[in-house]
């Protein structure tokens, strides 16, 4: 990294931070209560207020939501902040904006924060959507000359111009949001602080909101830090990403590696995976089948070339005899959307008891590179033609696709724009000439 | 990563946040940069409160007025405490509006976190910002409710029966300040106790109450004949004050300088004490509350 960020401005700084919170009820919770557990300890009893079956040790039992964190960002880029919930994500933007204090470490901050925590934060539902700019433009920091100066421009972002002077306890949730988020991102802040707050606006304004958040970044050098589970808007807005986990920083740098990290941390690439102790889903449970190991015959890397399929087998043992069994295989990408199911034409027959094996060949020749994960269901149809499930297992393998030289002209292809799947070459029937 | 970097040459936003708390760190100057909201919270605890009332502001006159002619009738009328000739109705204006003044301030501030969790736990801006425009408000009030005592003092004035003293009427703006820097004082550090503790919120509104009659409010000061008594109900801080007030508009009573001098003591040491815990409470309330 040296080199290359000699020459940026840091902007935020955060050096071993940590935050601990206390789990369980903090302190007695009225004076009475305290009174009588310092009176306890004083007469060296037993303190009447603690929680049957703890005993001191346990008592106060920490939980650490931020545990050492590093950070540097610096002026003018777009960072987003991933994880799964409890990761820290938010523990970390309410100190960064100055919500809670950390419990041991140092946080520098060069530049004034416009944060974004929740919907309408400050709003006085009595006072008019103009009144309530002003408001909450004050309790961001801003002066009032600065609002003046503003206040045409917040008001056409919010598209609520015709609401601007009714008191916005009769605005609908939308347009509070739309209100909110117009004031914090007019906002002469260095650093803004965007925590899925885009998640109520509509389609057309969420676009708009990522629009601005990009050239606030891009045109006007502000730094901006974006929390959210939307791998789509991270990937439209961000240059840079980080990944939490536990209170740590477990990845830090490119987008996609991020959102691969990200993901991969819930996903397996082991080519030889042992399913008896996996969890079921509520639907799967107490079911006759139950999957023992999954092995997909590519020992290595689980990457597997463009146009080829993928050869594994599923040992297993059942209860029950069937007929007709069949076997459904999800293919979703990494991020979760499925892409196709590939199950079988003709039943095959299951014995009683015993531990038994299938093997079977996937069809991924048609999908495009990238990362996928396998979903493997067991059922039968009976001689009713109704079927039913047998066992079933979620995105228990991750394999990758690679591309090969000459795919499409050899351009990339974005899943984005253009799906998860190939087709055969257009044909070109007749060209018409002039 | 390299140290020139870190090092930033012009930080006019810099802020450090750290773990360690430097408790005497007032942080007075951050507050002023915030005068706009200071107003803004002003103008809304003011205005919003007689929005969608049928009387509106009206409300400003009415409780104190009626809590007078009440005080009037009961103390002046029934209990027979005489008010060494003020009349009643001013006398119990005056004392009214001082005490609903400085209570206010009290009772505004003593839920400070509490009644704005909501939004403290979302952003930043100095929390100071609360109790300081809670105090301007009770002035402005205070403004107000003094037009209907200085529309009985100039009936009476006209009639010969009150003779204020005009250089102790300089004073009221030193009792505003003394009595608003008392006001805060408690109430902060009543609101940053009520983060743990939630029985002093309730103790506060009876307290309060409490404190009125503990304040030569609904009888002057020379009623007591009690000489020990008196002593203690001088060095309630808020006495002094209210005497010096009186003083001015109805020319009754006496100024103590000790006493007053004693208050202002207690006022300084209260509200540096207040914003220190307030202070403190501040960084983590979000934790606990």
């Amino acid at each position: 990294m040296g080199n290359q960020n000699q020459n940026k401005e840091v902007m935020i700084q955060l050096s071993n931070v940590k935050k601990r919170y206390r789990l369980g009820q903090i302190g007695g919770g009225t004076l009475q209560g305290d009174i009588q557990s310092w009176w306890a300890k004083v007469r060296g009893k037993e303190d009447p207020n603690t929680i049957i079956g703890t005993d001191q040790r346990s008592n106060g039992e920490t939980f650490m939501a931020l545990n050492g964190i590093d950070l540097t960002i610096y002026k003018g880029e777009a960072v987003g902040i991933i994880g799964s919930n409890g990761a820290g994500k938010s523990t970390l933007l309410k100190l960064l904006s100055r919500v809670t204090a950390p419990t041991d470490g140092e946080i520098d901050t060069y530049g004034r924060i416009a944060s974004m925590l929740e919907v309408g934060t400050g709003f006085s539902p009595e006072m008019t959507g103009r009144e309530n700019v002003y408001m909450n433009g004050a309790i961001l920091g801003m002066t009032k000359a600065e609002i003046d100066a503003k206040m045409e421009d917040i008001i056409e972002f919010s598209e609520v111009r015709e609401f601007i002077d009714t008191p916005v306890k009769r605005y609908s949730s939308g347009m509070y949001v739309k209100l909110a988020f117009s004031v914090a991102a007019h906002l002469d802040s260095e650093i803004m602080i965007m925590d899925e707050v885009l998640a109520v606006g509509d389609m057309a304004f969420q676009k708009k909101c990522l629009e601005k958040m990009r050239d606030a970044a891009k045109k006007d050098g502000r730094t901006v830090l974006y929390v959210s589970h939307n791998m789509n808007t991270i990937r439209q807005l961000c240059d840079r990403c980080i990944v939490l986990d536990k209170g740590r920083v477990v990845f830090e740098g490119d987008v996609e590696k991020a959102i691969e990290v990200y993901l991969g941390s819930k996903s397996n690439s082991e080519s030889f995976v042992d399913l008896s102790q996996l969890k079921r889903d509520p639907e799967f449970r107490n079911l006759p089948l139950h999957m023992h190991t999954f092995e997909a015959e590519q020992k290595e890397n689980s990457i597997y070339d463009l146009g080829t399929s993928i050869k594994a087998k599923i040992s297993f043992i059942c209860d029950k005899k069937v007929e007709n069994a069949f076997l459904r295989i999800i293919i979703k990408t990494i991020e979760g959307s499925p892409v196709t199911m590939i199950t079988n034409d003709e039943g095959f027959r299951i014995c009683k008891g015993e531990m038994q094996c299938v093997e079977f060949v996937m069809d991924t020749s048609r999908l495009v590179p990238g990362r996928y994960s396998v979903s493997p269901v067991f059922y039968e149809v009976n001689n009713l033609g109704v079927n039913m499930s047998l066992d079933g297992l979620k995105e228990i393998y991750c394999f990758e696709i690679a591309t090969v030289p000459g795919f499409n002209h050899n351009m990339i292809w974005p899943r984005r724009y253009w799906g998860d799947h190939y087709s055969n070459p257009l044909i070109i029937c007749d060209r018409e000439r002039n | 990563m390299n140290t020139e970097s870190v090092v930033q040459k012009s930080a006019p936003y810099h802020v450090h946040i750290s773990s360690k708390h430097k408790l005497l760190d007032l942080k007075l100057k951050e507050v002023f940069r915030y005068r706009d909201l200071i107003w803004l919270f002003t103008k809304r605890s003011v205005f919003v409160r007689y929005k969608q009332t049928i009387l509106g502001p009206a409300w400003i006159f009415l409780n104190p007025f009626i809590t007078s002619i009440i005080y009037t009738i009961v103390f002046g009328g029934i209990a027979g405490i005489g008010t060494e000739g003020v009349p009643k109705i001013l006398f119990y204006l005056c004392s009214n509006a001082i005490w609903i003044f400085f209570s206010s301030s009290v009772t505004q501030n003593a839920s400070t976190f509490t009644a704005n969790a909501n939004v403290f736990g979302k952003v930043y801006f100095p929390r100071l910002t609360i109790p300081i425009s809670n105090v301007i408000s009770a002035i402005i009030l205070f403004g107000v409710q003094m037009t209907l005592v200085l529309g009985f003092l100039a009936y009476y004035l006209f009639k010969g029966e009150v003779h204020p003293n005009w250089m102790a009427c300089l004073a009221i703006p030193v009792v505003l300040v003394h009595l608003g820097l008392l006001g805060l004082g408690v109430g902060i550090i009543v609101s940053s106790m009520t983060t743990k503790y939630r029985d002093l919120a309730i103790l506060v509104g009876f307290g309060v109450q409490l404190w009125m009659y503990a304040t030569p409010i609904v009888y002057p000061i020379s009623q007591i004949k009690n000489e020990t008594l008196k002593t203690i109900m001088l060095i309630n801080p808020v006495s002094a004050p209210v005497e010096v007030f009186r003083y001015g508009i109805l020319g009754q009573g006496s100024v103590e300088p000790l006493y007053l001098g004693i208050s202002w003591i207690v006022t300084i040491a209260l509200t540096l004490l207040g914003i220190m815990l307030f202070n403190k409470v501040e960084r983590t309330f979000m934790d606990t509350v």
